[in-house]
């Protein structure tokens, strides 16, 4: 009779392991902190948008249209909640990238514009808000490519078998992942420049 | 026909290939020639002091190019693939020079992006390297980098370099060869003294304390007696190879010409800058 038991254990034991549900949990929990750090840094780029619009305005309160346009997508981000759970809603995963992309446009036009002022450029704060302003971008870069990375690893996990059975009975389902976003940049044809040599 | 397939497999590499990220053989690494035999060995010098001083690892490579990708995106990889840092404090930091591109990158792990943040990486990019790098002062530039790096750094309360634990471990890699050996000729005298079993505790106990006068571990005496009371115990000729190969030597971590990464992990923290 004992060894009965012990028998029913260790082949639910195996089944379990054997049929990924620890895989697909690992997955899962790669996925969620992998999309955490992607929150976090666009938080940080967030948090450094009304130090870099209060410094702009200083010496350029004339360009208020960008200025507007940042604050704006700014406010914009901040109001969606940007929750943990956000992974798992199709529709406001898109829209908080939207978000996200918008303020990262109205950004860089805030840079480029930035360029028409020789003072603003060479102010010290300016310079390291920048500084942390393309270093932040850089870090979302990494984040949302290893949330990729993660994503894909998971869905393939989902999906193939046997690990796709397991997944339907305890409710786990594909996540969705990053578009690119320059997709008409790339489209573009590739600017073709003389200036320095390809080797 | 075959060699068509080939060219065609060597073409399509080519294309697709990106920049190999080099073994990190050293702190560092010149591909192209920019710093003479002296200049390295002076920054190297300079890097392994600081290592042993503070504990972060700092590395630095020249590369001719970093096409197809961004210098971002190339030191990125490098700095994943060859985890300078402690592991879990992270501390480590690659500075890039892709010389032909004229971009500089200071690529700062985790650990070192409170003192060493953004802003700091970008100010010694501008400030202190680019405008060397103008003037074509390569070692200049990079050596006053560096320097600028290291002093950034030192000010950034850091768990202390791990002098005391790899020394520990040394100790123990040392003393236990001695041990053993001690273990087999005096467990052979005792047992020949005081028969098997009382020679092997004697033996044991002998052995345990001067294991723990010697390190100071108590862990590691008391593993010291135990294998001194076994040898004893079962021992009478015939065992001397078998403990011989057993016994791994020092990590070999960064001790002699070979330089290796902590484990320290990279987030793309750092700042860029053009000369």
């Amino acid at each position: 009779m004992r060894g009965f038991g012990l028998a029913i254990a260790a082949l639910c034991t195996l089944l379990l392991s054997g049929c990924g549900y620890n895989e697909l949990q690992r997955r899962d929990e790669q996925v969620k902190a992998a999309w955490a750090e992607v929150l976090n840094q666009y938080q940080r780029r967030a948090d450094l948008v009304p130090n870099l619009v209060s410094t702009v305005k200083g010496y350029a309160a004339q360009e208020q249209q960008v200025l507007r346009q940042v604050t704006e997508a700014r406010a914009r981000v901040g109001s969606i909640q940007a929750t943990p759970e956000l992974v798992d809603n199709p529709e406001a995963f898109a829209k908080f990238q939207a978000a996200q992309a918008e303020l990262t446009g109205a950004l860089s036009r805030l840079l480029v514009v930035a360029e028409n002022y020789p003072q603003l450029k060479s102010d010290a704060l300016f310079r390291d808000l920048q500084a942390q302003l393309e270093g932040t971008e850089n870090r979302i870069a990494v984040a949302r490519n290893r949330y990729i990375k993660a994503v894909e690893e998971y869905n393939v996990t989902v999906r193939s078998f046997p690990t796709n059975l397991t997944a339907m009975l305890f409710g786990f389902k594909p996540k969705p992942t990053f578009t690119v976003e320059n997709e008409k940049e790339l489209a573009k044809p590739p600017r073709v420049d003389f200036e320095r040599k390809a080797k | 026909m075959i060699r068509g397939f080939f060219l065609a497999l060597l073409f399509s590499a080519a294309a697709w290939a990106q920049l190999p990220v080099p073994p990190l053989t050293a702190r560092v690494i010149d591909q192209t020639a920019t710093l003479t035999s002296e200049q390295r060995a002076e920054l190297e010098r300079k890097l392994r002091e600081f290592e042993l001083r503070k504990g972060s690892q700092i590395a630095v490579l020249i590369v001719p190019s970093t096409a197809p990708e961004t210098v971002e995106q190339y030191a990125l990889r490098v700095a994943e693939e060859w985890k300078l840092g402690r592991k879990g404090i992270d501390d480590g930091a690659l500075l890039l020079v892709a010389k032909n591109d004229r971009t500089v990158r200071i690529e700062v792990g985790y650990g070192l992006e409170g003192a060493l943040n953004d802003a700091a990486a970008s100010r010694i990019i501008r400030e202190i390297i680019v405008p060397r790098f103008r003037e074509g002062d390569f070692f200049g530039g990079i050596s006053a980098g560096v320097d600028a790096m290291m002093r950034v750094i030192q000010g950034e309360p850091l768990p202390e370099p791990k002098t005391a634990a790899p020394g520990a471990a040394e100790g123990i890699g040392q003393v236990l060869p001695v041990l053993l050996i001690l273990a087999l000729v005096a467990g052979g005298v005792l047992r020949a003294l005081l028969g098997r079993f009382l020679g092997a505790i004697v033996a044991g106990a002998l052995v345990g304390a001067l294991a723990w006068l010697l390190v100071g571990v108590l862990a590691v005496a008391l593993i010291a007696a135990v294998i001194a009371f076994i040898f004893t115990l079962f021992g009478g000729g015939g065992y001397g190879g078998r403990y011989g190969g057993g016994f791994p030597g020092r990590g070999g971590g960064f001790g002699g010409g070979g330089f290796r990464g902590g484990g320290g992990s990279f987030g793309g923290g750092g700042a860029s800058g053009r000369w």
